[in-house]
């Protein structure tokens, strides 16, 4: 695969990013095996992939399932009800945030303000928001994800 | 109640320029790609130099925050003999409480387009790019379509100009414009020294413009109507008009497109609930403006500037909470490169806590701002530097929360 990715986006540093994206975007997260891989073909050290890529939030080095819920917890969604869609999610999966399910299938995490805020509580399913969240909107919406 | 003294306006999502909702054309969206880029193909005749004189002549300063004038800064880049220059368009939208670059983009993308390649023509720059945050990346398909017909357009009025998609990974910090170019470098998101200035050395050390989303918008406006009608939108220190986003205790929150130089109370009778207790002006790095100052409060480059985020809260709110998740947010974004910001923030946190729980005296509150302050002057970037404005404008009017 990453040699597919070089092709695309070439060797330069300025690859090393959309590379690190396109990785995420298939295996939702960066292995300690792909950074390596990708140093060797960027010819930087792995030093420096796994710097630049954990300065990333969307750039995780941690195994994540593979949906990746991010919930709002900025101050709006706060005061519109972000706990409560929090709650519904760790009862509805079984974990807490920062978990994965055993199953792989989700990762719950929460994240800075990601420009809903007009429509809160919101969340980010990989690339797509989800907003105006209620806790049976939030059920049906997992429900979907697990078909 | 509809305030007499809020200016609506439609100039950057509408296609007519008055306030009269009666010129407005049905929906205000151009059908066919000829229509959307009609302006470019007139603006690509006109001498270079007389398009920036018209921005500057115009008094068109940044959306994004900061109010830098647009003009100017197309006039910088323009001077150098470089060859090789970019045009950036900054489509991080990382403040919390800013959402209307999302609803630009997504209902008048065409007037983005044409306002970076006006900039292009003014600088002579090839290449240009959509820095768009990771949050927005849903949009990409829909951006893609329409820069395809905007190549195509480009390509028949015979002018040669590029414009990529690039994505953002959820860093705040990226939206600064230093920052942001080390990140399409291939690095970490980590602020540069300023001077030198992008417009002298920008993207791969080249001069570069770097403009927010809706200050594009704002120059294909004033190409399309003239100078003379954008001037007569706003005041002397700001002119247009700008697009706000409205959220928290209100019952319409969204977005909306008004006049600048409004007083905060016009706007506060029109979109708040009745019983708002403080606005937000700016988002987390903005001011926090208290009921007894709505008054005397002008939103405008002449009182309090903004990129846009307009935060409500009424008086079921705690300001104490409203600060510390601020400060979680700055202490979360922060790159680290420099301390004042690093420790800075962290201390903040600690220390409004320790006041709150009794740990500390409430005199503490003064240490903690004469920390801000400091780091207002030694931060290395605007994230570390803006941290003040919050900090001391909810601490100072509302430190009976903060106590107790
Ligand atoms: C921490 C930080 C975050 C910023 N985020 C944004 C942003 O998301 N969008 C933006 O246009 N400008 C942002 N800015 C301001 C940019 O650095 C820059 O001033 C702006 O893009 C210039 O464009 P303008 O003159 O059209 O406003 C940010 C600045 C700082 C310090
Ligand atoms: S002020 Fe903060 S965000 Fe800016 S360079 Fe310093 S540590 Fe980084
Ligand atoms: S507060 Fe959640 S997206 Fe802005």
């Amino acid at each position: 695969m990453i040699e597919n990715l070089t092709k695309k986006y070439g060797k330069s540093r300025e690859a090393l990013i959309p590379i690190l994206q396109a990785i995420v975007e298939k295996e939702s997260y960066l292995s300690e095996e792909a950074m390596n891989e990708v140093a060797k073909k960027l010819d930087i050290s792995a030093a420096q992939v796994y710097g630049t890529a954990s300065f990333y939030s969307f750039l995780d080095t941690e195994p994540r399932g593979k949906y990746v819920i991010r919930v709002c917890k900025s101050i709006i969604a706060e005061m519109k009800g972000k706990k409560e869609i929090i709650k519904t999610l760790e009862n509805l999966l079984k974990i807490k945030v920062g978990q994965t399910t055993p199953d792989n299938l989700f990762s719950l995490l929460e994240t800075n303000d990601i420009g809903w805020s007009d429509q809160e509580p919101s969340m980010l399913i990989n690339e797509k928001p989800y907003t105006n969240l209620t806790p049976e909107k939030t059920i049906s919406i997992i429900n979907e994800y697990r078909k | 109640m509809s305030s007499q003294n809020l200016k609506k306006t439609d100039v950057i999502f509408g296609l007519c320029h008055t306030t009269d909702v009666e010129h407005m054309l049905p929906g205000g969206v151009c059908k066919t790609n000829e229509e959307k880029f009609v302006v470019l193909k007139e603006v690509i005749k006109k001498d270079p130099q007389e398009i920036i004189n018209e921005i500057i002549d115009s008094g068109l300063k940044g959306r994004g925050g900061a109010g830098f004038p647009t003009g100017l800064k197309w006039k910088f880049a323009s001077l150098s003999p470089e060859p090789e220059k970019y045009v950036i368009c900054n489509a991080d939208e990382g403040e919390p409480g800013t959402f209307k670059d999302r609803d630009i983009l997504l209902k008048v993308p065409a007037k983005v387009f044409a306002g970076m390649t006006m900039c292009a023509y003014c600088i002579k720059a090839k290449n240009g790019y959509l820095y768009l945050r990771g949050e927005y990346k849903f949009m990409v398909p829909e951006l893609r379509k329409v820069l395809d017909s905007f190549h195509e357009t480009i390509k028949k009025l015979g002018y040669d100009f590029h414009i990529d998609i690039l994505l953002g990974s959820g860093a705040y910090v990226c939206g600064e414009e230093t920052a942001l170019m080390e990140s399409m470098e291939g690095h970490r998101g980590e602020a540069r020294n300023k001077p030198p200035f992008p417009t002298v050395e920008g993207f791969r050390n080249k001069p570069t413009v770097i403009n927010n989303v809706e200050t594009f918008v704002n120059v294909t406006m004033i190409q399309k109507f003239g100078v003379e009608e954008f001037k007569k939108l706003g005041t002397q220190d700001s002119r247009g008009s700008k697009v706000f986003s409205v959220s928290g205790d209100t019952p319409k929150p969204g977005v909306y497109e008004l006049e600048l130089g409004m007083k905060l109370s016009d706007f506060v009778d029109e979109y708040g609930d009745g019983d708002t207790k403080a606005v937000q002006v700016g988002g987390a790095s903005g001011f926090c403006v208290p009921r007894k100052k709505f008054n005397d409060t002008i939103i405008g480059f002449e009182g309090i500037p903004t990129g846009g985020s307009m935060m409500l809260f009424n008086s079921s709110r705690s300001m104490y909470n409203v600060l510390t998740n601020y400060l979680e947010f700055f202490a979360e974004e922060s790159c680290g490169q420099c301390t004042p910001c690093r420790v800075g923030c962290q201390q903040l946190i600690r220390g409004v806590r320790a006041v709150k729980c009794g740990l500390r005296s409430p005199d503490y509150l003064d240490d903690l701002l004469k920390l801000t302050a400091s780091m207002k002057l030694t931060a290395k970037c605007g994230l570390g530097q803006s941290v003040a404005n919050s900090f001391s404008s909810i601490v100072s009017n509302f430190k009976e929360e903060m106590i107790y």
